[in-house]
């Protein structure tokens, strides 16, 4: 019953269209590059990549906040350059940066952000209670945030982007700087949204696990440009099996040609200082490779099986891990500040 | 809450405000809100007028410098009915009032529009600091209400500020000559439009910036000038030519001759029609150019 209606987006019609998008910055190098993607009604797509590769910068553009260098996109039949008053009317926005006014209560600034809609105030009153109750918030509401925690005031920020109903919801790195447990209970509201709301949703997020827990499609984004595009399930699928990872002491072995050898095994690739093999039935590939490997007199110092994860697909698409990738400082300063005020 | 995914979208009975003026007053309130709810900042923004006016006021005081029994030539034995008329004639001539306390109590209106003005301009830095500006960006609001919803907000502010130094400058000497209604709403007009214009020049200064440390340097670099190449705290007469010139394109003379003329009965340094269209014209100017600006500038 639940799994017909989480899967009920397949067949819905496309909420956002993008084609080609693409922003340089003045004097450097792209931002978002040639990057195309649809997002149907119920779906949640989640952008994943490192700092600096292109997230934010896409949100802002659909958002209407930075204009494209080429490419367009369409919410709800809007394009984003020729209407985006209409664009910005039916689409939420949660930043990642903590944009609530600190010296208003949780209720006035959800209130707020409806008079910037134009919603009028005998519609908002009472919205921004129920919204305040649906983020569990309607005891603090009357609060000045400067008195909330780090997760009140990201559940404040998911109120203030769903104060006009959106029919797109963009959210920009939701749990940047949360504890495990404050992570855990967006995440269970962000299922919420999906399950009982039927919300569609843009996510980015660089945590791993966070797109593989709550996203139906995930593009990865490295560099400006979508590397990779597919169902969480899909992405571990193209790996094409598990991965074995051997280092050898012997440095002058010739163990990519001997691995290539043996049976079951896909591909070899030398990675710095090991080896990083693809093989169906990892299993039974793996006392196969040592076999081979002992034969021709070479010894194995290490060795590790691991089943496609989210981390190997990553690792698969941009030939880094997440923690390698270096972001630009703006970018950093700006989430520094994000998560130093969380934790408070 | 409501259950179905119907609940979550936009409904026709939100009775929407699509017209270009929505979210103006909203954004000017926040602002005004913001001022005026912390206790200590309202004891602020009361006591620093008081200081200005009692510090700058008493400690500048010309007119003692002239007054009887302060010079005397040896020898001559002035009488002092000759030296009380001499010293009031130097003033009035001077000042264009026999007190310099009253003279500078005027200047001292647009002193504190100044500094309002600029600090409010400040604060469109820190919305863009703390992520504010940009929820705003992203909502359907005009562009050009978010910079007016700034402005607005700074000149309810100065207007609260400058009738606050008045009512102080009355209660420690000020005197007033026409202490009329028509006065001193003649007074405050001109107050009006000279926040209006300097309040969009400030934003307009604000408005790309992401550092309020630069922001600050710019604004001081702005302010004394502005305030001392004018006749808000002497009379632009005694200055050297060049700085009469620039004097008189100073929108802050403008505005301190209107009040001088209509509160103290002064001479003026041009006419008050001249004074209000010129005010006018630099209102008008300014805050078209920042909402011009705002649409070009608060999108990248």
């Amino acid at each position: 019953m639940e799994e017909q209606t989480v899967e009920k987006w397949k067949t819905a019609p496309a909420v956002l269209t993008v084609e080609h998008l693409t922003k340089v910055f003045e004097g450097k190098m792209k931002a978002v590059d040639d990057v195309s993607f649809t997002i149907r009604e119920g779906e949640i797509l989640g952008l994943l990549g490192p700092n600096g590769a292109g997230k934010s910068t896409t949100i802002k553009m659909l958002t209407t906040v930075l204009k494209p260098t080429s490419g367009r996109a369409e919410i709800g039949g809007y394009d984003i350059l020729k209407h985006p008053t209409e664009v910005r009317r039916i689409v939420g926005v949660v930043p990642q940066e903590y944009t609530a006014d600190e010296d208003m209560t949780g209720h006035g600034n959800i209130v707020l952000c409806a008079d910037l809609y134009g919603i009028s105030r005998s519609v908002s009153e009472p919205r921004a209670r129920e919204l305040l109750k649906l983020v569990e918030l309607e005891a603090s509401g009357d609060r000045k945030v400067s008195t909330y925690s780090g997760g009140m005031r990201r559940r404040l920020e998911l109120a203030c982007g769903l104060i006009n109903r959106p029919r797109l919801l963009f959210l920009d790195e939701p749990t940047l700087g949360l504890d495990v447990q404050t992570r855990a209970a967006v995440w269970e509201y962000i299922k919420r949204l999906k399950n009982e709301y039927g919300m569609t949703l843009l996510m980015t997020t660089h945590y791993l696990e966070e797109a593989g827990a709550l996203c139906d499609t995930i593009a990865i984004i490295d560099r400006g440009k979508i590397v990779k595009i597919g169902a969480p399930e899909e992405l571990k699928e193209s790996l094409g099996g598990d991965i074995i990872e051997i280092a050898v002491k012997e440095a002058d072995a010739d163990v990519e040609g001997i691995v290539a050898k043996v049976p079951l095994v896909k591909s070899v690739k030398k990675m710095e200082g090991y080896y990083r093999i693809k093989a169906e039935f990892g299993e039974e590939a793996t006392p196969a490779v040592i076999e081979a490997l002992r034969a021709k007199g070479f010894h194995v110092t290490r060795i590790s099986l691991t089943k496609p994860s989210m981390d190997e697909v990553y690792l698969e698409y941009t030939g880094r891990t997440l923690r390698d990738a270096q972001a630009d400082s703006e970018e950093v300063r700006k989430q520094r500040f994000t998560m130093m005020r969380a934790r408070r | 809450m409501g259950s179905g995914q119907s609940t979550m979208h936009v409904e026709e009975a939100d009775k929407l405000n699509k017209s270009v003026m929505h979210g103006l007053w909203a954004l000017t309130w926040r602002e005004i809100r913001k001022a005026y709810q912390t206790p200590i900042l309202v004891f602020m923004t009361v006591i620093q007028p008081v200081i200005w006016l009692g510090l700058f006021g008493k400690a500048f005081n010309l007119g003692s410098v002239f007054s009887s029994g302060s010079f005397n030539i040896p020898g001559l034995n002035i009488p002092k009915q000759v030296l009380d008329q001499l010293s009031s004639q130097m003033l009035q001539s001077t000042f264009g009032t026999s007190d310099y306390f009253s003279f500078l109590a005027v200047g001292m209106l647009t002193f504190v529009l100044v500094f309002t003005c600029m600090f409010s301009g400040m604060s469109i830095v820190w919305d863009r600091r703390f992520g504010f500006l940009e929820k705003v960006l992203g909502t359907p609001v005009s562009r050009g209400a978010i910079v007016m919803g700034k402005v607005l907000s700074s000149v309810v502010k100065s207007f609260i500020q400058a009738a606050i130094v008045l009512v102080i400058a009355v209660l420690l000497g000020m005197s007033v000559a026409d202490f009329s209604i028509a006065g001193i709403l003649g007074t405050f007009a001109a107050l009006f439009l000279l926040a209006l214009g300097l309040s969009s020049l400030f934003v307009m200064l604000a408005l790309r910036s992401t550092d309020w440390q630069q922001q600050m340097a710019i604004m001081n670099l702005l302010n004394l000038p502005l305030l001392f190449a004018s006749n808000a705290l002497f009379p632009t007469k005694l200055m050297p030519t060049w700085l009469q010139d620039v004097a008189k394109v100073n929108p802050i003379s403008y505005g301190v001759d209107v009040g001088r003329q209509l509160l103290l009965g002064s001479p003026g340094f041009s006419s008050l029609a001249f004074d209000f269209a010129y005010l006018l014209g630099f209102a008008v100017l300014f805050s078209a150019v920042g909402i011009v600006l705002s649409w070009k500038l608060l999108s990248k």
